[in-house]
């Protein structure tokens, strides 16, 4: 299958002499693919920088201590970061996040199985690396990605859809699929060895595993544990709900997309939304967002922190009292003081605690 | 070196006076670094920043962006739940 040709940029600002010393820029997630294909270029002596973007849905291991960490577990890392480490390169982080929610709400080539906008997504980071390399010096640029590893951005006929529509032509090298792949300038100019390059294809992780082992890489991310929100089925039903519930706007806050992380999400109410936390780790984040919300807890028995988003009508309030009541330690008690917190201070109501059958589970997202 | 731990009235060393403070407090990683890297950014070789944060991570990450971008980890201090770091930015930075 032949890939699409694609549009070359003028190569003004790039002298056809092997410049000293070649500068690639690559975009480093920091899991085993960018790490191996920024370690294929180090060891060819190009000099190498890498780039992180910062959507506003990345799971870093961070995001996942917002529960309570595991007793004698390290703290968390950012991974591209230590990846950074490893390979002894440069990283720029950098936080598009603003940005990104165009891309996220309106992404030409739609969503692929969750709300993840993978071809948009890669296209905006490629076109964003591009600006930098411009700026920087670099003279190509590069990623982990391998043929046919993803359903979406990573397929044969995707993938020079992406170099084309961010406009950056053959200076885009895929160190680990490259020998499946049409030459890149880079290549082509012998800038880049391309036999020292690998032919990878495929979800199987193994020869990227073999690589890592002949590298002597072995402290890497798992790449079950993936890296963006987006692609969780969880996360983008709470965020689908959050459009519809909004007159099907679709849009969001970096707040928003922060409260989606954590806490059990129950809609009540088309107008109102409760967010349970579930242990103390998320009961302190879940606090952390109480301007503008209602902030509910059990006064005087151990039980969760709780928001109410949107309307906090009496009846509403007091279902949501009565919910919250049911996760803490009171849940079999006749009558339950509620502390409810808002922006002009604190009150408190009496509730019965729901019964497990007065939950009804279309309100769990 | 590092030290990380309480800060006691009987600190040797008190941090330097920071240049720039930037206050990271209840933000999740990786805001905390990317704050910093904005704000060394506009800084100048040899100024000192501070950076306040309660997420944990930054025991680990701080150090790591200083190794990363050359820049010198000075100290790290806890208090409570917050940690303080203190960089100074060198030539080859940003
Ligand atoms: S998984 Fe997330 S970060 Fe990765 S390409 Fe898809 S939308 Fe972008």
């Amino acid at each position: 299958m032949s890939d699409t040709p694609v549009d070359t940029p003028p190569a003004t600002a790039i002298p056809v002499d092997r410049p000293h010393p070649v500068r690639a820029l690559g975009l480093l997630s920091g899991g085993l693919d960018s790490i191996l294909a920024t370690r294929l270029l180090t060891s060819q002596g190009i000099e190498v920088e890498c780039v992180n973007f910062h959507t506003g849905f990345c799971i870093q291991s961070h995001t996942a201590a917002i529960r309570n960490p595991k007793p004698g577990a390290p703290p968390p890392r950012h991974d591209a970061l230590h990846a950074a480490e490893l390979l002894g390169v440069r990283l720029h982080l950098v936080d598009i996040s603003q940005e990104y929610v165009r891309i996220v709400t309106n992404p030409k080539h739609g969503y692929g199985r969750n709300l993840n906008p993978c071809l948009d997504c890669k296209i905006f980071m490629v076109q964003k690396a591009w600006e930098m390399k411009e700026r920087l010096g670099f003279h190509f640029l590069f990623t982990g990605e391998v043929v046919g590893e993803r359903p979406m951005s990573q397929r044969r006929d995707t993938m020079p859809l992406i170099q084309r529509e961010a406009g950056v032509g053959g200076w885009l090298l895929r160190p680990l699929s490259a020998l499946t792949l049409p030459e890149t300038e880079p290549e082509k100019r012998g800038w880049v060895d391309r036999q020292a390059l690998q032919g990878i294809t495929g979800r199987s992780r193994k020869p990227q595993m073999a690589l890592a082992r002949q590298f002597g890489i072995t402290d890497y991310p798992s790449p079950a544990g993936g890296c963006c929100f987006l692609t969780d089925e969880g996360y983008s039903r709470r965020l689908q709900d959050l459009w519809d519930h909004r007159g099907g706007v679709k849009e969001y806050t970096l707040d928003d997309i922060l409260l989606l992380k954590a806490g059990r999400h129950l809609r009540l109410h088309p107008g109102c939304k409760v967010i349970v936390g579930r242990d103390q780790g998320e009961n302190n984040f879940l606090g952390g967002f109480k301007k503008g919300r209602l902030l509910l807890r059990a006064k005087g028995i151990p039980g969760p922190v709780a928001l109410v988003e949107g309307e906090a009508a009496e009846e509403l309030l007091e279902l949501a009292c009565r919910l919250v009541a049911r996760f803490g330690k009171g849940r079999d008690a006749e009558q339950v003081t509620m502390e409810i917190e808002s922006d002009q201070g604190r009150r408190t109501r009496q509730v019965t605690p729901l019964s497990a059958e007065e939950i009804p589970k279309t309100w769990y997202l | 070196m590092v030290s990380l731990g309480e800060t006691s009235p009987d600190e040797p060393s008190p941090p330097p006076r920071p240049h720039r403070q930037v206050d990271a407090r209840n933000l999740l990683c990786p805001m905390p670094i990317l704050r910093a890297e904005a704000a060394i950014a506009e800084m100048a070789p040899g100024e000192i920043l501070a950076l306040l944060a309660t997420d944990p991570g930054l025991e680990r990450d701080l150090p790591a962006w200083c190794r990363v971008n050359h820049h010198t980890l000075i100290t790290i201090r806890r208090q409570g739940r917050e940690l303080t770091g203190w960089v100074r930015k060198e030539k080859i930075g940003p």
